[in-house]
């Protein structure tokens, strides 16, 4: 026999050529998975292709001078204004009311349940913030319009059926389990040894938590402040439901006033025919939402580097 | 040994014995402290030397399901600091203490020292600069930091964060002073300093200090507690431990059959 | 400069102050998280009370209607549950795909890195937003309409990275010993990962996967950008039956048809001045309400099983 004929080496052949399918096998398989972790990628260049794009058409018609400097937005009318800064002070009204809630009570719950509380009242209320994070945010319009806005006319008989300040505070309690939750990893994440360190020298659990754990942490609280506001100025259907839909130049938060996001919202819900102005100016705004939010995410991971935890 | 070497009593437990919830981690132990003299605690890991270090402030009252049993009697009051009528917090405020790890707070050199004059209520910027001042010179410190005391603590070396601890304990004029191994995560230079440090205190402060090293304690201290298995086996002076040990298993400790 | 330590009185009265901020901060915790719960309690209760005269088969059964006492939520919970099958039908391949390839197979470079700041950076994109990119691209470029298919691509897209972040963590608790113990038989990656990391994280991509869901059924925003309709007096055509057209549907024409879902039919009756509909809103809102806190119950249950019982 001679070792030159393929047919005699017919085991270690087949195994090759096993392995060698095997190998292209793997890469197919590598390549879809590949695949499937771009889609994230191609999901975040389709929403700036589709913002940027729909702008574009947008501000041949409107300069942006205009679109940021005046003082009315009524694009469906026949005297057309684009006056961009009408739904942007709504959105900054409704998300300022909803920080002054929930910034305060969700780094209180995040201080109480790191610091003060035992294994087990953490068990509890863990998923108690948990379901009210999960509440769906139509269910919170609901709340704001039809509970919490008649709760307020008792004490503010002159309140409005709409008003950003009642819808505000509902977002508000909607954004608590968001910052507790962060916040809460970030001040467990800080080490024993700090703390024990303050109580050392003789300090209580407020004032270790206060002057040691939050500093300490403060980069964890940071980034869960900045996730609240992408929340707060994101948030749409809450306003939708009970803030009202006209635009209004407000910073008064007991109007009424239209939100960058239920500005999106009412014009969807009417029939606009693709290509229209109209149609256009949703992408605006949604590229305004979009800058802003970015803006802050930006200014979260700037915190994030400069106050790193160092302990 | 002179007749007028007669120290003075700072603190002595008596009968302590302390439970990790149902684990006994500290068998009987009576031993004196005595005023303004270097006590080293010694021991193989797992002794139980930290534990009864961490008993004199009370920090195991930090954590649920801790019990002490029997009395630290602290002079010149003669108070139990374990009673359940004395406040832990009372206790940490007259009792200063340095840790294993150096653990400065995320907060500027100034503020770390002022920290403790802060939890007393102290807000005066000069008595808070002196103090801090002060305290600094006494942890040997001053002179590498004076000129930045406002930069953040956790951006100095080692050596220096935990001699900044020392002043930090230092600031509020603490009874005594607990060390809990305080030069094992640093290198051999800080470690002398700190050991100078020691010696140059307990001029101002008496001192108890646990040490995985025994040329540390035979270095630093006056006197001697050698503990093995929670129990309190030897105690005295240090020339006199390391010298002539008592019993057979500081002796097989201290020249290094055991540990 | 040392004699103004302070006397033992001092010191008492000093701590006697710290513990009573100690004791208002603790009140202050206990109310905070005492009105979280209060607001659960109050929502549910209000739509149980207000809503409790809707909670009948018929109001499962009808179709919206302009009279508020014989409108139902036939077509909006058919809906929901249509969209959510294609939510999951595209999420839950594709984040898992990409869950794995990010743990398993992604060298430490700069694509890799790019995709990661990527997913995290999305997790905080407003959720309209992601209505208008399905609405410049799946309605208008691919030409899907304001369909099922749509909006259960939409909502794919948001909660992608949930199910992807969810994954990563699964697989991260395995311990290397199980994938080298693979490895060390001649299994080759794949193999390591179909038989074996999948397997064990699917516990814990589960609970992902079912906590996105009930993000996703709550959503309204990014379905009513899409254009569905708040009116919808008919079901989408179930496969191979024929309608009153004459038409025989084929097995995914369902996915074609125009819908809506629970949130955006609770929207339309909550906007309503007329107080009939408040019922019918505050009904249709307990049902949603329902179906998601169930489903989050489902996953804090599992995950809280996961780590009882898991210890390797």
């Amino acid at each position: 026999m001679s070792a030159n004929n393929p047919s005699d080496l017919p085991v270690v052949s087949d195994r090759l050529a096993h392995n060698a399918m095997r190998n292209v096998n793997e890469r197919i398989i590598e390549a879809l998975l590949f695949a499937a972790a771009a889609v994230s990628v191609l999901t975040t260049i389709g929403i700036v292709y589709v913002l940027v794009s729909e702008s574009i058409h947008f501000f041949q018609h409107v300069s942006i001078v205009d679109f940021l400097t005046d003082t009315q937005w009524t694009p469906l009318f026949d005297d057309a204004h684009f006056g961009i800064m009408v739904l942007v002070s709504g959105t900054v009204v409704s998300s300022l009311v909803a920080l002054l809630v929930a910034v305060p009570m969700g780094t209180i719950i995040a201080i109480y349940l790191s610091e003060f509380a035992n294994a087990k009242l953490r068990e509890i209320a863990k998923p108690i913030l948990e379901l009210l994070g999960g509440i769906p945010t139509i269910v919170f319009g609901y709340f704001a319009l039809l509970m919490v806005t008649p709760l307020l006319q008792k004490f503010l008989p002159w309140l409005p059926g709409f008003s950003l300040l009642s819808a505000g505070l509902v977002m508000g309690i909607m954004i608590v389990p968001y910052i507790a939750s962060l916040s809460e990893d970030a001040m467990r994440a800080v080490p024993m040894s700090l703390r024990e360190g303050s109580y050392a020298m003789g300090a209580t659990r407020l004032y270790t938590a206060l002057h040691v754990v939050v500093p300490a942490a403060f980069s964890g609280l940071a980034a869960s402040y900045i996730l609240a506001i992408s929340r707060a100025v994101g948030e749409t259907m809450i306003l939708a439901v009970a803030a009202g839909m006209q635009p209004n130049l407000t910073w008064n938060p007991t109007e009424p006033a239209a939100t960058i996001t239920s500005y999106i919202v009412q014009v969807a819900l009417g029939d606009l025919p693709h290509g229209s102005i109209g149609y256009q100016t949703i992408f605006a705004a949604g590229l305004t939402l979009i800058l802003i939010t970015l803006m802050f995410n930006i200014l979260g991971q700037w915190l994030r580097r400069r106050f790193r935890e160092n302990y | 040994m002179q007749i007028h070497d007669t120290p003075t009593l700072k603190a002595e437990a008596r009968n302590l014995n302390f439970f990790y919830g149902e684990a006994k981690a500290l068998k009987g132990i009576n031993m004196p402290i005595y005023d303004k003299k270097v006590t080293a605690l010694i021991g193989p890991s797992g002794c139980g030397k930290s534990t009864y270090l961490r008993s004199f402030n009370r920090m195991h009252d930090l954590y649920p399901g801790n019990r002490y049993e029997g009395e630290i009697r602290f002079f010149p009051d003669n108070t139990n600091l374990l009673a359940s009528d004395v406040d832990p917090i009372e206790v940490r405020m007259r009792i200063g203490m340095v840790f294993q790890k150096p653990n400065p707070f995320p907060k500027s050199i100034y503020e770390n020292v002022a920290y403790g004059l802060r939890v007393r209520g102290e807000n005066n910027k000069r008595v808070l600069d002196d103090k801090v001042e002060h305290a600094l010179k006494g942890a040997a410190i001053w002179d590498e930091v004076k000129d930045r005391l406002q930069e953040m603590a956790p951006n100095l070396s080692g050596g220096q964060q935990q001699r900044l601890c020392i002043a930090r304990a230092l600031a509020t004029d603490p009874e005594l002073l607990l060390f809990d191994e305080p030069t094992s995560a640093l290198d051999p230079i800080a470690t002398g300093a700190i050991e100078e440090l020691v010696h140059e205190l307990k001029k101002r402060v008496t001192i108890l200090i646990v040490t995985h090293n025994m040329q540390q304690a035979a270095r630093v201290s006056d006197y001697t507690a050698y503990m093995y298995l929670g129990e309190l086996i030897e105690f005295g002076k240090t020339d006199e431990i390391f010298i002539k040990p008592q019993d057979k298993r500081t002796e097989d400790y201290i020249t290094g059959r055991m540990g | 400069m040392q004699n103004n330590s302070l006397t033992t009185e001092q010191i008492r009265a000093l701590i006697a102050k710290g513990k009573l901020k100690d004791t208002i901060f603790k009140a202050m915790g206990v109310f905070c998280l005492a009105l979280a719960l209060l607001v659960i309690v109050l929502l549910v209760a209000d739509m149980v009370i207000k809503g409790s005269e809707r909670f009948t088969v018929d109001f499962f059964l009808n179709f919206a209607s302009r009279r508020a006492a014989q409108a139902g939520i036939l077509s909006a919970w058919v809906g929901s549950l249509l969209v959510m099958l294609v939510t999951a039908f595209a999420a839950v391949p594709i984040g898992v795909a990409a869950g794995v390839y990010l743990e398993e197979y992604a060298k430490r470079n700069w694509i890799t890195e790019i995709i990661e700041i990527n997913i995290t950076n999305l997790a905080a994109v407003p959720s309209i937003v992601y209505g208008l990119l399905a609405l410049g691209i799946f309605v208008y470029q691919f030409g899907f309409g304001q369909s099922i298919l749509s909006a259960g691509l939409t909502l794919a897209l948001l909660i992608l990275p949930i199910v992807i972040v969810s994954t990563r963590e699964a697989i991260r608790a395995i311990p290397a010993m199980i994938r080298e113990g693979s490895m060390a038989v001649g299994a080759t990656r794949w193999q390591t990962c179909r038989y074996h990391i999948i397997p064990y994280a699917m516990p814990g991509i589960l609970t992902g996967v079912i906590i996105g869901l009930a993000r996703a059924i709550g959503e309204t925003a990014p379905i009513i950008t899409i254009g569905a309709l708040t009116f919808i007096a008919f079901l989408p055509p179930v496969p191979y039956t024929t309608g009153a057209d004459g038409v025989t549907a084929g097995l995914f024409d369902w996915v074609m048809s125009p819908f809506t879902v629970m949130p955006i039919q609770i929207f339309n009756w909550t906007s309503r001045p007329d107080p009939a509909f408040e019922v019918n809103a505050a009904a249709a809102g307990f049902v949603l309400m329902a179906m998601v806190l169930s489903m989050n119950a489902v996953a804090i249950y599992l995950r809280y099983k996961m780590r009882k019982n898991i210890k390797w």
